[in-house]
């Protein structure tokens, strides 16, 4: 990428230093060009700008508001009138002690386990599979697009397929681990039960690493060959190339990779609902489940919005700190 | 990349509000004050065995109805996996149907949301009065003392339907009148992959109708005089226990069944895979999954002992109810549409089609609803059958124990013993929760 940007730019100090550039102006006035050259983009921007505000901000200050209020079925009708509720909704549900924060606590842990599990091993998969695929050998593409399946598959007809593989009585899952390998000596629950959140875990990945294995490779693409020819011609393996060029120069790909699969998989709503229903079972009970049970099932929105909001907070301080951190990290590299 | 971390940022954050703050968007009933060309938004509740089926019994009644009074009824058949949402969406924004059906569970709760036109007495009279409906049926349509939020428009009570090749083959001469009974006749037939009992384990209203029965049955019903939830006293834990013990210490149930939400009871019923089934006017579906009428009976379900009767029920009132909604610009011709659905003909049409029990007087006593199975549910719902509690937090209420019930079948599912420490501590949970 960067060999690319250098040849790219025009040769240093062409048209500069002849002595027939414009003439010189006061710093005000250029400053006030430069403004008016560069504003033109901006101003064509703001339109969407406004929008993206529209679509994004609004639902969210509302959502803020509502997490104020003690906005229960009684209120629905007319939400205005619900009268304010301070931090008493916050209260109720950071009360650890209490059963609505103990609750939540519960599945935060559990969304948390989730997240971890679901986003490593994402990433493992995907990052080993586009190493696997870099070489060129017969079939590559097709394979390539093999992979890609599952990140194409609408979600929801996808976990339906896997609702019925995980069934009890005649699900593909226990067939195959019961009734022809033999592993389990009697059939297991998916759906229900421990197992619940390592099928929540499975399908999780199956569905996320086409999208990690996608992007690793794209990032691939952009490491020059001579790199590892050279390396080959110093004596390194295989392991070294891949700790010491592949490694680093995905640097970039993956601080993004591994924030959006933490952000999709934390918030992931529809994949647990489609498997589980409304209420999931308690070892999967993740926390965009359990926000929606709050509030549409108990028809407690003011509640369910104060969970949100506690949510939104957590996400962007590991956001910021991640951010923070690995271009700390690549600063010091560099 | 700064844009996408950005926007990846703001998305994640939108769609977790989005949860608390959205609102659906819905068709707006039409207004217009011109009474010649009035046209009514109806949302209908699948009833039959699939939202076609529904189309089909009732736009011809809807034609007959524009004939007689010339207002256009629009009909949107809603799945009740999105009912009840649809609903509030409606409520929240003030665009929804004028008409529309509700499970009567709910009655007391959409009450408490203003969202419906009171049934006062001069609403109440355009529709034919109370005496028009059994009295069963009106003490499912929402709080006492408070104007109905609803009329009764199809019901439904619980029976136990027996398989009765397998009764036979196992010596059973009679089905079982109490709890007692039940569980020695399933044992007698449980064996190899037959089960005595099919439940629906993981449906929270299955379990919600029957865990209530059950406690009603030892004196309690999860909720105090004053509609406060008390789920922890002796008879509401005994009754949880015994529901799910069927499968736990009962060994008659099948552990699959846990897992059951989409009516796979019925067809392993329907298979002989079980012997007994509690279910609500099963006979349709029934048919549909292979099942003749011939092979089975219905009889009242089980109760602790002694006869059904009101104070000792053997069923839950269950049925649809019709309400008009208060957004509506047009309330004169809503009533007058559910005046026209609960009349004696329409009743007659419509209930034989869904094979409920029309709830309106005049119409029950027809010879189209006196089949084996008909007449033993119209006698369980004229005179044993409970109204579920008709409070504002009955909703929150089947959520909280129907998802405790669906747990502890999880429990007994995988070998766990399921004692009335573990039940207590479930409900007293579930009970906490319903403070928020």
């Amino acid at each position: 990428m960067t060999v690319s940007l250098r040849r790219d730019a025009p040769p240093a100090g062409s048209g500069a230093g002849r002595g027939r550039g414009p003439a010189p102006q006061p710093r005000s006035v250029r400053l006030l060009n430069k403004i008016k050259k560069g504003g033109l983009p901006y101003l064509f921007l703001l339109p969407a700008l406004l929008l993206e505000l529209l679509v994004h901000f609004v639902p969210m200050i509302f959502g803020i508001l509502i997490s104020f209020k003690q906005l229960t079925l009684f209120f629905i009708r007319n939400w205005t009138g619900a009268p304010w509720a301070g931090f008493g909704n916050y209260h109720l549900v950071v009360d650890v002690h209490g059963a609505v924060g103990s609750a939540l606590l519960h599945s935060f842990f559990v969304t948390c386990a989730f997240t971890v599990l679901a986003v490593g091993l994402s990433w493992l998969f995907g990052t080993v599979a586009a190493i696997l695929t870099q070489d060129t050998f017969r079939g590559r593409a097709a394979l390539r697009t093999i992979f890609l399946t599952p990140f194409a598959l609408p979600v929801y007809a996808s976990v339906i397929i896997w609702a019925f593989m995980f069934q009890y009585n005649n699900g593909l899952v226990n067939e195959l681990l019961h009734n022809v390998l033999g592993i389990t000596s009697r059939p297991s629950f998916w759906l229900i039960g421990h197992n619940s959140f390592f099928a929540l875990v499975i399908i999780s990945i199956w569905r996320n690493w086409p999208f990690a294995f996608l992007c690793v490779m794209a990032g691939l693409q952009g490491i020059p060959r001579d790199l590892y020819e050279a390396s080959a011609i110093d004596g390194a393996g295989i392991w070294q190339q891949i700790r010491r060029i592949t490694m680093p120069s995905l640097r970039a790909v993956h601080q993004v990779l591994v924030l959006v699969l933490f952000l999709w998989t934390f918030n992931d709503f529809t994949t647990p609902f489609v498997l589980f229903g409304a209420s999931a079972p308690s070892p999967a009970d993740v926390v965009s489940v359990h926000i929606y049970q709050a509030s549409f099932i108990n028809w407690n929105f003011g509640e369910g919005s104060a969970m949100s909001v506690l949510m939104l907070i957590f996400l962007l301080l590991v956001t910021a700190a991640y951010l923070l951190g690995t271009s700390r990290r690549r600063g010091e590299n560099a | 990349m700064r844009i996408i971390r950005v926007s990846a940022v703001a998305a994640a954050a939108t769609a977790v509000l989005a949860l608390a703050a959205c609102g659906g968007g819905t068709s707006t009933g039409s207004g217009g004050g011109n009474t010649t060309s009035t046209t009514l938004t109806y949302w209908a509740s699948n009833q039959g065995a699939s939202l076609q089926t529904d189309y089909s019994v009732l736009n011809p009644e809807l034609a007959k109805f524009k004939q007689q009074t010339g207002i256009t009824v629009k009909l949107q058949v809603v799945g009740w996996a999105d009912l009840l949402n649809r609903i509030l969406a409606a409520t929240t924004s003030g665009q929804g149907p004028d008409v529309v059906n509700i499970g009567n569970t709910w009655s007391a709760s959409l009450q408490a949301t203003g969202a419906f036109l009171p049934f006062s007495s001069s609403n109440f009279s355009q529709v034919g009065g109370e005496s028009k409906f059994l009295t069963s049926a009106v003490g499912s349509t929402g709080a006492a003392g408070q104007p109905p939020a609803a009329v009764p428009l199809y019901s439904l009570a619980y029976g136990l339907y027996y398989n009765k090749a397998l009764f036979t083959a196992a010596g059973i001469t009679s089905p079982p009148a109490t709890w007692d009974q039940l569980v020695a006749d399933g044992k007698k037939v449980t064996h190899g992959g037959t089960y005595g009992l099919a439940v629906e384990g993981a449906s929270i209203p299955e379990n919600i109708h029957n865990v209530f029965v059950l406690a009603k049955q030892k004196g309690a019903s999860f909720f105090d005089s004053a509609g406060n939830p008390t789920f922890t006293t002796p008879g509401d834990v005994a009754a949880v226990q015994q529901w799910v013990n069927f499968m736990g210490s009962d060994h008659i149930v099948n552990p699959g069944d846990a897992q059951y939400a989409q009516n796979q009871s019925l067809s392993d019923f329907a298979k002989g895979k079980a012997a007994m089934l509690l279910w609500q006017a099963a006979g349709t579906t029934l048919k549909a999954d292979g099942m003749a009428p011939g092979a089975y009976g219905v009889a009242p379900v089980p109760v602790e002992s002694g006869i059904p009767s009101a104070s000792n029920p053997d069923s839950m009132v269950a049925g649809i109810n019709v309400a008009v909604f208060k957004d509506s610009k047009n309330h004169a011709a809503a009533l007058k549409f559910v005046n026209f659905m609960t009349s004696q003909s329409e009743q007659i049409k419509i209930n034989g089609e869904y094979g409920s029990i029309p709830p309106v007087k005049s119409a029950l006593s027809n010879s189209a609803f006196s089949t084996a199975e008909e007449t033993v549910l119209r006698n369980v719902l004229s005179t044993s059958a409970v109204a579920l509690p008709q409070v504002p937090k009955e909703s929150q209420f089947e959520t909280a124990v129907g998802t405790a019930v669906k747990n502890l079948f999880a429990d007994a599912a995988s070998g766990k013993p399921v004692s009335a420490a573990t039940v207590k501590a479930q409900l007293s949970s579930a009970q906490q929760q319903m403070q928020g």
